[in-house]
C-alpha cells in the first residue's frame, strides 16, 4: 500500500477499476454499521461491504485483477447522500488515490479534496469508454494528470475537468485547508465583533 | 431597512454609520448571509466562511477531535459549538454503559472531547438531548441570518429559519473546531416557488418528495434552494424544517425559507433566543435579511401545491416517488438517464412496473427522524392512530426526535394513543432512520418510514427495503398492513 496523499497532488498513476451505476450513495460505499468507530483505520476492508456480500467475490473491489488499482472510474452523482467522510476514507484506505466520473455529489467531492484525492469529471460517453477499456484490460496503466487535465493510458487519452479552485489546491499541495484558515484568525475575530447575533444585536 | 450608528472605536467623538450588508445588495438571503460571514478569499479560489453555529454529534466528530489533537490545536470557539448524542443511542433502555460496547465507546469519546474542550453536551437525561436537527431549533440556537454547519448532511434543516445551513465532512469539522470557519464555494440560488396551498391530508413531506421527484436527486447540485410562494408561507416552522431537511436529498446542499412572523413567533421565548431590547433589534435585523423583491435568482421552478397528492417512494432513491394513486413506472415512462437505477430498483424492491403503490404490503412502520420526529409530526400521526389498531403481523414504533418532544407528547397523552393503537413508544434518537442502534430491519423486511433515505441497506439490513412517506401515511400503512391513502382514513374515522 502506498502512503496516503501528502503535499502536492499533480499526477496519479496506476491501474484502474470501475463501479458502474448512477447515484451511488455513501451508505453503499460504507454502510452505517461501520460508522461505529472512533478512528477511520479499519474502513478499508469495509468499503462497499453490502454490495460485495451480495456479489460474493464478483464485486470489482474483490476481483483479484483489480486488487492494486488506485484510480476509480464511476458514473454520475457518485457519493450522494450522507456527508460521512468515512466514504472517501474507506476508498482511500482500500487504495484509491483518484476518482474519475461524470459528476460527484458536492459534500463527497469536498471530503475527497480534504484528503488530497482529486475527483475529475469527463463526459458520460467517455466514461463508458474508459470503463469498457478498464474492464477489458485490468493491467492497463493510467495516469490522471492535473496539469494537462487528461486521463491517459499508452493507448488513449481523454480530457477531464476539475474546477480551478480545487485543482489549484491539489497542485499547490494546499488541499488541507486548516492552516490557511488559521492564518486569518484575526479576521475571524474582527468579523465576530461585527456580527449582530454575536453582539446581542446591539444598536449602539 | 435599518442602518446602525456606531461610535467609532478609535475616535469616540465621531459617529460612523455602518450600513448593514443587507442594504448594500439588493440580493437574496443567501447572498446577504454569505457576504456577512465572508472572512477572506482563499488562494484556491474558495471563500473562508465564518460558522455561526457548529453542531456536533458522536458519529462524525471523534476523528475530527483527534485530527485537531494531532495538529496540536484546540477548539477556537467552544461557546459557538453545541453537541448532542443521537445516532447510536438505544431507544429502549438508555442505561449506561450501553449494551453495545462500540456505542458506549462513541458516547464516552464525545463526552471526553466535549469536557476537554469546554463544549456544551446535551446528553441523555438533560431534558435537551435528541436528534441534532431537532434540538438546535427547539433550543432557539438556530436563528435567521446565521451560518450553521454540522458533520451531517441534513444540516440543511436549519435553513427553515432563514439561515445558510449545510452538512460538512469530518475534515471540515476539524477545520471548524480549529478556526470557527471553513473553506466553501458559493452556490447558485434556485427559487422553488410553490403557489396555491396543500390539500387536506397532504404534508410538507409530500411536498418535498414531489419536488425531488420532479427535479431529481441531482437536480439541486450546485444550488441552494430558496423555498417561497403562498404554500411555503403558510407552513409552520416544523413543516418548513421537514422541507429544508430534505433539500439535500434533491442534491441541494442547503435549502431555506425567508424569515417571517411565523419564524419570529416560533423563536420568541426559546432558551437561546434573544430577549428584551435585543429581541426587537434582532427581529428588525432578521427581517432585513429576507430576499428582496427585486433580487435576481439563478433559476426558478414553479410548482402548484394544489395538485400534490400524498407521495410515497417505491425505489432506492428519494427521487423515485409516486402519488398515492400512481403505479410503479415502466422504463419507457422514464428519461433514459433514470432507467438503470429504476431497473436496479425493480429488482431490489421486488416491485414490478405497473404495480399500484397503494396496497404494497408493509412489515415495519417507523415514525421518527430529523425529517418527521417533531411534536407536530407526532400529533398528525396520533390523529390517524387514535381509535385504530396496527394490523396483525406489523411491527410499529414511534421514536420522538428529542427529549423535549417526548415529554411534550406525553403531556398531551400522545404516547397513550400510540400504545393503545399497538405502536411501541420509545426514547429519542435517530433509531431506524439509519439503524446504528439496535432498531433495524431484518432480512427482506419492507418498512413504511417517515425518515428521509430509502437507500439500499439504509435501515440496517443489507437487503431491507424502505418506502418513504409522511407520518400520517405511515400510520395509515400500519393500520392496514399495506400502503394506504391516509385521506380515505380521515374521511371514515374509526368508530
Ligand atoms: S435522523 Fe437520520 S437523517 Fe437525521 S441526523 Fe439522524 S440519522 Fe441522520
Amino acid at each position: 500500500m502506498f502512503a496516503f496523499p501528502n503535499g502536492v497532488v499533480q499526477k496519479i498513476s496506476g491501474t484502474a477499476l470501475m463501479i458502474q451505476g448512477e447515484d451511488i450513495d455513501t451508505d453503499r460505499i460504507i454502510p452505517a454499521r461501520f460508522l461505529k468507530c472512533v478512528s477511520f483505520d479499519a474502513l478499508g476492508d469495509q468499503v462497499f461491504a453490502d454490495d460485495r456480500l451480495e456479489l460474493a467475490g464478483d464485486h470489482p473491489f474483490d476481483q483479484e485483477r483489480f486488487k492494486d488499482a488506485s484510480i476509480l472510474i464511476v458514473n454520475g452523482n457518485f457519493g450522494c447522500g450522507s456527508s460521512r467522510e468515512h466514504a472517501p476514507q474507506a476508498l482511500m484506505r482500500w487504495g484509491i488515490r483518484a476518482v474519475v466520473g461524470v459528476s460527484f455529489a458536492e459534500i463527497f467531492f469536498g471530503n475527497c479534496l480534504a484528503l488530497g484525492i482529486p475527483c475529475a469529471s469527463a463526459l458520460p460517453d467517455q466514461i463508458l469508454a474508459i470503463q469498457a477499456a478498464v474492464n477489458g484490460d485490468a493491467t492497463r496503466h493510467w495516469a490522471l494528470d492535473l496539469e494537462g487535465m487528461t486521463l491517459a493510458s499508452d493507448q488513449e487519452r481523454w480530457d477531464v475537468t476539475i474546477d480551478a479552485g480545487p485543482r489549484d489546491m491539489l497542485r499547490s499541495g494546499r488541499w488541507d485547508a486548516t492552516s490557511q484558515l488559521l492564518d486569518n484568525s484575526s479576521k475571524v475575530e474582527g468579523l465576530m465583533n461585527r456580527l449582530p447575533y454575536l453582539n446581542n444585536f446591539a444598536t449602539r | 431597512m435599518p442602518s446602525t450608528i456606531y461610535a467609532c472605536a478609535f475616535c469616540p467623538s465621531r459617529k460612523v454609520i455602518v450600513i448593514a450588508a443587507a442594504l448594500l445588495s439588493s440580493g437574496t438571503l443567501y447572498d446577504k448571509v454569505w457576504d456577512l460571514h465572508r472572512v477572506a478569499d482563499l488562494p484556491g479560489g474558495s471563500t473562508q466562511l465564518f460558522v455561526g453555529l457548529h453542531l456536533v454529534h458522536e458519529v462524525t466528530s471523534p476523528q475530527a477531535f483527534s485530527g485537531l489533537r494531532d495538529k496540536g490545536l484546540t477548539v477556537a470557539c467552544p461557546e459557538r459549538t453545541v453537541a448532542t448524542v443521537d445516532h447510536i443511542v438505544p431507544t429502549t433502555s438508555q442505561a449506561r454503559p450501553f449494551a453495545d460496547p462500540l456505542a458506549e465507546e462513541m458516547l464516552s469519546t464525545l463526552e471526553r472531547n466535549c469536557a476537554e474542550s469546554g463544549i456544551a453536551l446535551n446528553g441523555i437525561g438533560t431534558g435537551r438531548q435528541g436528534i441534532v436537527h431537532v434540538i438546535a431549533p427547539e433550543l432557539g440556537l438556530s436563528q435567521p441570518g446565521m451560518t450553521v454547519a454540522c458533520g451531517d448532511s441534513h444540516t440543511s434543516t436549519h435553513g427553515a429559519f432563514g439561515a445558510i445551513a449545510f452538512g460538512i465532512g469530518t475534515s471540515q469539522v476539524r477545520d471548524v473546531l480549529a478556526s470557527q470557519s471553513l473553506a466553501m464555494n458559493k452556490l447558485k440560488v434556485r427559487r422553488i416557488l410553490v403557489n396555491g396551498h396543500l390539500s387536506a391530508g397532504v404534508s410538507a413531506k409530500d411536498l418535498i418528495l414531489h419536488v425531488i421527484r420532479t427535479l431529481g436527486v441531482k437536480g439541486g447540485v450546485g444550488y441552494a434552494y430558496e423555498f417561497s410562494g403562498s404554500a411555503i408561507e403558510a407552513l409552520s416552522m416544523e413543516e418548513r424544517m421537514t422541507l429544508c431537511n430534505m433539500a439535500i436529498e434533491g442534491g441541494a446542499r442547503c435549502g431555506y425559507v425567508n424569515p417571517d412572523q411565523i419564524t419570529f413567533d416560533y423563536l420568541k421565548g426559546r432558551p437561546h433566543a434573544p430577549c428584551g431590547a435585543a429581541w426587537d433589534a434582532a427581529v428588525d435585523w432578521w427581517r432585513s435579511l429576507a430576499t428582496d423583491t427585486k433580487a435576481v435568482v439563478d433559476d426558478e421552478v414553479v410548482f402548484d401545491a394544489t395538485v400534490i397528492a400524498p407521495t410515497v417512494t417505491w425505489g432506492i432513491t428519494p427521487g423515485q416517488g409516486l402519488g398515492i394513486d400512481e403505479c410503479v413506472p415502466s422504463l419507457t415512462m422514464l428519461n433514459p438517464g433514470e432507467r438503470p437505477i429504476a431497473t436496479e430498483a425493480y429488482r431490489y424492491m421486488d416491485l414490478q412496473p405497473g404495480t399500484p403503490i397503494a396496497g404494497v404490503p408493509i412489515d415495519v412502520c417507523f415514525i421518527g427522524s430529523c425529517t418527521n420526529g417533531r411534536l407536530s409530526d407526532l400529533r398528525a400521526a396520533a390523529a390517524v392512530a387514535r381509535g385504530r389498531h396496527v394490523a396483525t403481523g406489523v411491527k410499529a414504533f414511534v421514536v420522538p426526535g428529542s427529549e423535549q418532544v417526548a415529554r411534550a407528547a406525553e403531556a398531551e397523552g400522545l404516547d397513550q394513543v400510540f400504545c393503545a393503537a399497538g405502536f411501541e413508544w420509545r426514547e429519542p434518537g435517530c433509531s431506524m432512520c439509519l439503524a446504528m442502534n439496535p432498531d433495524r430491519l431484518e432480512g427482506r423486511q419492507i418498512s413504511a418510514s417517515s425518515s428521509n433515505r430509502n437507500f439500499k441497506g439504509r435501515q440496517g439490513s443489507a437487503n431491507g427495503r424502505t418506502l418513504l412517506m409522511s407520518p400520517a401515511m405511515v400510520v395509515a400503512a400500519a393500520v392496514h398492513g399495506r400502503v394506504t391513502d391516509v385521506r380515505t382514513l380521515a374521511l371514515h374515522p374509526a368508530s
